[in-house]
Order: C-alpha cells, then structure tokens, then sequence
C-alpha cells in the first residue's frame, strides 16, 4: 500500500450493512429478547398484563433486579465478579434498619452511612481481591456467605432473637426523604389524568395507578447515569480497558487498581440502595432478603450483553436484561403456565445469552 | 546530526552474581533507524528495559541531550520522551482503536462534573495519525481485534509518537508478521524517522534490519560487539557477529547457506 491508494478508501473494505453494525451492540441480544417475551405474552396473557398497571406490576420487580444488575455489569465490563451482593442486600438492610430503629436517626443521616457501611465492604472485598490477585469469584463467594451470617447473627443481637427487624415505617414516618426512596412518584399528575379520563380509574375515580414506584425511577436513572459513565468519560474507559485486559491497561497509565475498587464499591453500593427501597418499602428487614439475587443480577447482566471475561457489554443491556426478567416472571401469572416454569426459562435464557455473546464477540474482534 | 538525543554510555547491569550487560555503549540521534541486534539471551531486552526505565543500571550513565538523567520508573522514562513498545503492544482488541489510543490519556471536554470523554476529537485524530502512517481504518470506532498484526504495531507506533515519543524503542515489532505486514511496519518506521524521532529497532532478522537502519549495532553475551554504518557492512557480516562468529559458519555451511 503505498501513495495515491493508501490515502483512498482500501476497496476491500465494503461498506457494512446496519445489520451487521446493530449485531455488533452489545446490548442487541437484550432488546430482541424484550420483543420476543412482549409477543410471547401478547399471545399468551391475559390482555390486562400490557394495561398501565400491569406494566407497573412488572416493571416494579424488574426495576429491583436492575438496580442490582446495572452494578453487577458494571463490575463485570471491570472484569469481575460480585457474588455477595444479594448477600449484601440483607447487610445494608441490617445496617439501615438498626440505623433508623434501633439509634432513631433521620434518613438524612442513616441513607448516606448505610451507603457507606455497604462501600465499605465493597471496598475490602476488592481489596482482596486485588491484593491477593485471586479470582473475584471466589473472595465474594466467602462474602456471600459471610454477610449473610452477619446479618442473621447481628438481627437476632438487635432485636433479642429474631431475624427480622420491624418498625422501620414507624421510625421514618414524616421524614422528608422518606418519598425519595419509597412510594409513588408523581401521583398529583396520576391523579390529574385519571380525572381528565387519561388512565383507568377504579370505580370511586382514584386512578388504578397511583404514581411511578419510586425503584423505577431510580432504575432508570442508574441505568442513564452508568450508560453515560461507561461511553462517554474517560472513567468508562478505564473500565473497559481494566476488564479488557488488566496488564495493558495498566501499562498504557490506566489505574487499574483504583478503578476495580470503585467498581467493587459501586457494586455494593447499588445492593445497598435497593436495601434501602426494599426495607422502606416492607417496613421492616429480613435475613433472608435479597436470597438468590446475586444470580439473578448476574443472569441480567449477562442476557444484556456481558461478557464474562470482562471488558464488554454495557449498562443499557442489563437494563432490558431486568425487564425481561421481570416480564417473565410476573408475565406467566397473567397465563395458565404454571409459574415454575420460570426457572426452566432462566436457566435456558441464559445458556442461549452466553452462546448469542459468544457470536457477538467473535464478530466485533473478526475472529473466525 | 548534531549531538545524541540519548547516550547510553557503557551501561552495565547485574542481577546477582550473573552479569546481563558488560558494560554496553549505544546513542541514538534524532531522525535516524538505530539497530540492535542480538541472539536470543544477548542481552537485549535488558538492554532496552533499562533504556525504558524498568531497570536501574548498575553501572555507566544515561544522558539525554547531553544531561545525565537517572529514572525511576517507565513512567519517568516516558515523560522524557522515551517510548516502549512491547510485543504485546499495550492493545485491548475488544476495544475501539482510538478508545485504545488513548487509553489512560483521553482527550477530554467540559468542567467539573461535565467533563466527558471527547469522541469526536479523539476519533478525528485517530483516523488523521492512523491515515499519515499509510494505514486507513473503516472508522475509529472499529475494535482493534479487527486489524492484522501489523496494523496493530503501527496503531502503537502512531500513538507513542502523538504523545511526544523523542525515542521510539521498538521490541522485535516484525517477529511474528508475515511479509507484507513487515513491509508495512518497516515503512512506518520510516515515516517516523522522517518526523525526527529516533528509533530504536530490536531485533533478530538481519534482513529487516537492513531494510531500515542506519546503524547497526550487534550485542552478544552482554557486549556490544561494535557499531556499523549503513553501507559499511553485509548481512552475512552482521549474521556472523550475531552468532558469534565461528559455530554459525560451520552450521551455515551444512545447511548450505540458507540462514
């Protein structure tokens, strides 16, 4: 290659149809996915499940897995693994109840230290895991284990031998922050359109719907926060770079370190907020809270387009990857499948991700 | 040629009671291909890796446009304008080419809170540096596992030098290309050179090395066993001093001179 042609279009290269650009998004597997369980459903359930408040009904329970999902792919893209954070839910939860029962502080004071506490386990299982150079899979699988025993053993401690702790409603009843992290948005304009006839009405005018609940909204806005973080600052960058390839990151200047600890306490901290709404939600905390969920967040992640040796996919992906989830699993209540089927439908969704990953990846290298 | 960018005067270093490098002279001026050339176990890298700053040398002096410097680390080496590329190059294939451009050093807009990552600007200049190195990408956005082994040395190569390489020190970079793509990154070194900078080139193949150096300049067992200019020597001379001289021409003459 040489003068005239080099400085021309290199003829080999044919223009790539959209296609072949659109399979190339990581998150394209997560969006077909979403079409594909909206028609399964638009065939399959009742009629009531696409009105306003079936949508609410489902994109409630997706919203609480997103909120854990969009953290556990964050760390994923890093290049690691999170298995504590459902355990990590039930911890925050502990913390924020004891917090706001046990010492009666305000939210304004409790939200931000039990952020914090949550950081700061984040933080020491990163720790760990980057001064030992053991894989992140095995360190907080320790901490799945050791968080949950925290706080079953600290719960029964707070409240003299129960594993649930009550009173949370009571102990922020009035609190000015209390409709930031629970509730309905928006119910004035809910209202308003239920009155102007916009949106269904039960029988005495209240609107079916209330409000957006509040998980989505914070869903959403975790999602557009991560989505801009990851693209569109140098930070994001360091991310992919760090999960990519951890040695030529850290070569090139990137804080390889710093950015997987932050990562590690991002992630706990998404755990810790969805503590938060829960527990505000409930009224109450419970040991047994966020069982499971490390899996679900991870499944979510991974239908959105992760990948899991690190340094691919992205926040939007785990987004759609939660709705499908939550589509699915309050989706087959509105059918006559048997709701256990949902299972059978996680396991295989996810063999069919990884494999459609696969593809992905090999695509966007040109590997063959 | 005025005075050297970098003088490397009889540098020796040692790790334990073994001896890597016995006292090894080499200067680079701006503008010019330097060679390094050496059998596996030479020296070489220890030679280079002490040029980049990852080693101390035990003995013997660096100087820089005539001042001695003394670096504690690859980053201070950098800073100078000494860059490294490695053989594994530094690139994360899943990622775009210019996010791997500049990868830990990304062009940025905005204040505070705003500051963001600046793709246009970075996609522009990658296309214009990828372009003048003869190389013409689809689009910036491309990832860099798409691009053949020699493209992806000359993607290293253009972003040393757009962040102020002075000295390009390149690590085998044809070793494990095929013909054209080592025409390809024989040409960038090329262009580099012409932009003033001095390079470097390690390496085993004396063909390559002939393509492009201006000096030549032969390690082995830790010595360096003298400095030629273009012209002034042959391949055959240079594979003998290599090798060390007798055993290869006995080799050579029973595998009828193909080495």
């Amino acid at each position: 290659m040489t003068g005239d042609t080099a400085l021309n279009q290199d003829e080999r290269i044919k223009e790539e149809p959209l296609i072949a650009r659109l399979m190339k998004r990581p998150e394209l597997g997560a969006i077909a996915g979403v079409v594909l369980v909206t028609i399964f459903f638009l065939f399959t359930a009742d009629s009531s499940m696409f009105t306003l408040s079936g949508f609410m009904n489902f994109m409630s329970p997706a919203a609480q897995l997103g909120i854990l999902a969009i953290g556990a792919a964050m760390l994923m893209i890093g290049g690691e693994f999170d298995l504590s954070i459902g355990s990590m839910v039930a911890f925050a939860g502990m913390i924020f109840g004891a917090f706001t029962v046990n010492l009666g502080l305000p939210l304004i004071v409790a939200i931000p230290m039990t952020l914090v506490a949550a950081a700061c386990m984040g933080a020491v299982n990163g720790q760990i895991v980057i001064r030992t150079g053991l894989p992140s899979f095995i360190v907080t699988l320790a901490f799945l284990f050791i968080l949950r025993g925290i706080s079953l053993v600290g719960l029964k401690w707070l409240t003299g031998g129960a594993t649930q702790l009550r009173g949370v409603r009571d102990a922020v009843e009035g609190d000015f922050l209390a409709p930031v992290f629970s509730g309905e948005a928006f119910s004035g304009l809910f209202a308003w359109f239920a009155s102007l006839g916009l949106i269904e009405t039960f029988k005495n005018g209240m609107p079916k719907v209330a409000g957006i609940p509040i998980e989505i909204l914070w869903f959403v806005g975790l999602a557009l926060v991560a989505t801009y973080v990851l693209l569109r600052t140098p930070w994001g960058n360091w991310v992919f770079a760090a999960g990519g390839d951890a040695n030529a990151a850290s070569n090139s200047g990137v804080p390889v370190r710093k950015v997987k600890v932050a990562l590690f306490m991002f992630t706990a901290s998404c755990a810790a907020l969805l503590a938060i709404v829960q527990v505000l939600d409930a009224g109450s905390t419970d040991a047994r809270r966020g069982f499971m969920k490390e899996f679900e967040g991870i499944i979510a992640a991974v239908i959105g387009g992760c990948l899991l040796t690190g340094g691919y996919g992205s926040a939007i992906g785990a987004f759609f990857g939660a709705i499908i989830f939550g589509m699915v699993v309050i989706g087959l209540t509105y059918t006559n499948i048997d709701q256990d089927w949902f299972q059978v439908f996680l396991g295989a969704m996810l063999l069919l991700a990884v494999m459609f990953n696969n593809v992905v990846r090999k695509r966007v290298t040109g590997e063959r | 040629m005025s005075e050297p960018i970098i003088h490397m005067d009889n540098i020796e270093k040692h790790f334990g009671n073994v001896i890597a490098l016995a006292g090894v002279s080499f200067d680079v001026y701006p503008g010019e291909c330097h060679c390094l050339l050496g059998d596996n176990g030479a020296g070489k890298s220890t030679f280079i890796k002490t040029m980049s700053g990852v080693h101390k040398p035990s003995k013997g002096f660096i100087r820089m446009n005539g001042k001695e410097v003394n670096f504690a680390s690859p980053r201070e080496a950098m800073e100078a304008g000494i860059a490294t590329v490695f053989q594994d190059l530094a690139m994360i294939p899943l990622m775009s080419v210019s996010r791997n451009f500049f990868m830990g050093r990304e062009p940025t807009k905005g204040r505070g809170l705003f500051k963001r990552y600046d793709h246009v600007a970075a996609n522009t200049i990658t296309m214009k540096h990828m372009r003048e190195m003869g190389i013409n990408l689809r689009s910036a956005d491309q990832a860099v596992g798409t691009l053949s082994g020699g493209e992806r040395q000359t993607v290293a190569i253009a972003r040393a030098v757009y962040f102020g390489a002075k000295v390009l020190i390149l690590d085998e970079p044809t070793s494990a290309l095929g013909v054209r793509q080592t025409a390809n990154v024989l040409a960038t070194i090329d262009k580099v050179r012409a932009q003033g900078v001095g390079v470097v080139f390690i390496s085993h193949n004396v063909r390559h090395a002939l393509a492009v150096g201006d000096r030549f300049t032969v390690l082995n067992r830790g010595r360096t066993l003298g400095t030629a200019e273009r012209g002034k020597i042959t391949a055959e001379e240079l594979q003998d001093l290599m090798a060390g001289g007798q055993e290869l021409a006995e080799l050579e003459g029973s595998l009828g001179g193909t080495v």
